[in-house]
């Protein structure tokens, strides 16, 4: 028996070999087709664009004397340039208060959310996740209009009480009126992605640890909150990336004042100046490439110090 | 199974060609996507961004009287989003119109890059006549004409007639008299006298030209060097009395051109509004003049350093020009020299305020010269201010990198609202910042 098996067992081996290699080339075939048309897209919209971007990024081009061979000069320059860095500087400030704020309250709404099953509960959900679903463009020309002294709101509500509004436009503010937009807009939809974590733990954890005596509290703080930390830790890559990215509320909001928000408020805003208003191509994509290492490094760090707790990634 | 995959091989195919039919689209330069209505068939047509408000008017008239070429109209945004758009094309080396519509103080930033076509071959002769020597000064560059005049913007102070009258006030004839009026005002408890807006860069170069500042100076013989001095004393001396007007909280710092400054201007927030002859029409579009301040507001000349020696400026101002990528120039330049060049045209762009003509068949028409503003209250505002402007002005050497200057000055006179610094210091600052970019340009600065 032994030997007969093992005299048959190479052939038999090979022909399945045979077979599975058949079916895996085929497997690979269908493989490729499936993601073609991804990677084809891929290519042509992500990989070559950037590859041009890079690519214009090693020349300079000016009025007079067109356009040289400059290596990295661009990158040297942005790393030099004030407007660069004073609107780098601003975004991680930015992104220091508003993606912790943004987390907190979409995570407190989340657990509210999830403690609570009532129709009000539902329909505070849906009223939550609303600002999310209104273009970004629409969402800062109506806090443009909400802002606004002459006819918005704020005058008749802190004149009650004999107050001046303050102006969310002013330079002194800018900072606030762009906070609030930002949070109004982005807080139901990491609310909802906590909350759709939070469906996915296992009620029979609750259960038990209602019989070790944790309390409601101990449950959220020490249950719920480790159990969606990977969710959480997507949500703040998310938001880090978006953050420093900061465009369209600033650009609509340039619109109504032109003064506080100025062409190179963000870097993202300095690169689109540079290349759209100024046909410095070459320089707008040093920025973006310069911009792109920044937010590299800011997600690089922020995923060393919590690889502990991510399971994706 | 075999099937399904044909089906879906197909499917994606099909998607892919979509992709493809997709980028062969040509975008703004394209005939076959225009606003208007062409009614002539088979006729070369000539493609043109513009965005007057009566463009659809203007272009109607041209096509109409035209056999040999059409029109076709697209507006592409105003003022920075058409530049924006425009400056793209350039860069890309197509998608620009055959005739665009540029204010005058953007030909150089154009014309120096080359996209802009010298039109003087192109029948120059057969309308010099009909515009100004000023006029054809602003859109020169050296000997060769880079756009055909459409509209000026002489400048004036618009005022509130309510508000002088209320605070026994006749409009000031120095800007050392409108401080002392606003003062006045701000005493009695009235309201801001005026505005210092940091997106309209071009009113304080405008004013200080007006002081005898020359903020460029360009010879086109030699295009490697420019001058650039934007902190000499006069454009430090206007930056410091509007910075000292703002801080002494009688003009306001409001943003101009959003709701926010009309709704201000329509409930008499503001006692003047330094502006130009354009202004009544915008200011009309956007709903000035029509509730209850309807016939409140009056222009007088603008207020002068020197009494003496009085100076007019300009602020804003269009012309059409043929760009270098139209295909063909002759016909292009026919329709730039053409359009808005009609009477029709011309009479309606002037009695409802949306140009102030340059072309002298209606600068000079008395009907336009007499012409009882509704606006005004029926006050004769050409007669009395913007006609002699017009007249007086003397024409400017606009930058050839306006776009940067006007960010650039827009950055300074907010840091000036803000308090963070002082006039003069914000004009040293944009001469540096200034200098500093058009030496990375390649100019040689003196």
């Amino acid at each position: 028996m032994t030997l007969l098996t093992e005299k048959r067992a190479p052939r038999a081996h090979k022909e399945t070999h045979k077979i599975r290699g058949k079916v895996h080339l085929r497997e690979h075939l269908m493989g490729w087709l499936f993601v073609g048309p991804f990677g084809v897209v891929f290519l042509a919209f992500l990989i070559a664009p950037l590859l041009y971007a890079l690519y214009l990024s090693l020349f300079q081009k000016k009025l007079i004397g067109g356009t040289s061979f400059v290596l990295f000069d661009n990158y040297v320059k942005a790393f030099t340039d004030p407007s660069f860095l004073s609107g780098a500087w601003f975004v991680i400030r930015f992104s220091l208060v508003a993606i912790p704020l943004q987390i907190v309250i979409a995570l407190a709404m989340a657990l509210i959310l999830d403690a609570v099953t009532s129709l009000f509960a539902r329909f505070s959900r849906l009223i939550i996740f609303l600002p999310y679903a209104i273009p970004t463009v629409i969402g800062a020309v109506m806090w443009g209009f909400l802002y606004s002294k002459g006819f918005g709101p704020l005058t008749d509500i802190f004149g009650l009480f004999g107050a001046d509004a303050p102006d969310f436009l002013s330079s002194n503010l800018i900072f606030y009126g762009l906070l609030n937009v930002v949070t109004w807009q982005w807080v139901g939809y990491y609310m909802i992605i906590l909350y759709a974590a939070l469906q996915g733990v296992d009620p029979t954890l609750y259960e038990a640890a209602r019989m070790d005596g944790a309390g409601r509290w101990q449950i959220a703080l020490r249950i719920k909150i480790p159990l969606i930390a990977p969710a959480l830790i997507l949500i703040l890559v998310f938001s880090l990336i978006g953050t420093l990215q900061f465009f369209n509320e600033p650009q609509i909001l340039r619109y109504l004042a032109a003064g506080t928000i100025g062409s190179d408020f963000t870097p993202n805003m300095y690169a689109y100046q540079q290349a759209f208003s100024l046909a410095n191509f070459n320089y707008g994509s040093a920025i973006s490439f310069a911009l792109g290492g920044i937010v590299f490094i800011c997600v690089y760090a922020f995923l060393f110090f919590t690889r502990k707790r991510r399971s994706f990634l | 199974m075999k099937r399904r995959r044909i089906l879906a091989t197909v499917a994606m195919l099909a998607a892919g060609s979509g992709l493809v039919a997709c980028s062969s689209d040509e975008g703004g330069s394209d005939a076959s996507n225009c606003t208007n209505t062409i009614t002539k068939q088979n006729l070369p047509v000539v493609t043109m961004w513009g965005w007057y408000p009566n463009t659809q008017l203007v272009v109607d008239n041209f096509n109409k009287l035209h056999d040999d070429v059409q029109v076709c109209w697209t507006n592409v945004g105003q003022g920075g989003d058409e530049y924006d758009k425009f400056q793209t094309a350039i860069s890309a080396g197509t998608g620009a119109p055959d005739v665009i519509m540029v204010e005058a103080d953007r030909i150089p930033t154009f014309q120096i890059q080359g996209a802009l076509v010298d039109i003087k071959q192109y029948g120059y002769d057969a309308v010099k006549a009909n515009y100004g020597e000023g006029a054809w000064k602003d859109v020169s560059v050296g000997d060769a004409v880079y756009g055909v005049p459409v509209d000026g913007g002489p400048m004036g102070m618009i005022y509130r007639k309510d508000i002088f009258d209320k605070y026994k006030i006749t409009p000031p004839k120095t800007w050392a008299e409108y401080e002392q009026a606003a003062q006045k005002v701000k005493d009695a408890g009235g309201p801001l006298f005026g505005d210092l807006g940091a997106n309209v860069p071009a009113v304080l170069m405008a004013l200080q030209i007006q002081k005898g500042a020359s903020p460029f100076t360009f010879d086109p013989a030699q295009p490697k060097s420019i001058g650039v001095k934007l902190n000499d004393q006069a454009s430090k001396d206007v930056l410091d009395y509007w910075g000292g007007l703002a801080k002494k909280g009688l003009v306001g710092t409001q943003d101009q051109f959003v709701p926010e400054y009309i709704s201000g201007v329509i409930n008499g927030k503001y006692a003047t509004y330094i502006s130009a002859a354009w202004a009544p029409g915008y200011l009309t579009g956007a709903g000035v003049g029509k509730g209850q301040d309807t016939g409140k507001f009056a222009v007088a000349p603008l207020p002068q350093w020197d009494p003496a020696n009085p100076v007019q400026v300009n602020w804003g101002g269009s012309a059409f020009s043929v760009t270098k990528q139209a295909k063909k120039p002759e016909l292009a330049a026919k329709v730039a020299y053409g359009l808005y060049a009609d009477k029709e045209s011309l009479t309606d762009g002037w009695t409802n305020q949306i140009i102030f003509p340059l072309n002298l068949t209606a600068l000079n028409d008395p009907a336009f010269i007499d012409l009882k503003v509704a606006f005004f209250n029926g006050q004769q505002a050409n007669k009395e201010v913007y006609v002699p402007a017009a007249n007086a002005y003397k024409g400017v050497a606009y930058a050839p990198f306006g776009q940067y200057y006007l960010d650039a000055m827009t950055k300074q006179i907010s840091e000036v609202i803000k308090g963070s610094v002082t006039g003069s210091q914000a004009a040293d600052r944009l001469q540096e910042d200034v200098a500093k970019y058009a030496k990375e340009q390649g100019f040689t600065v003196q």
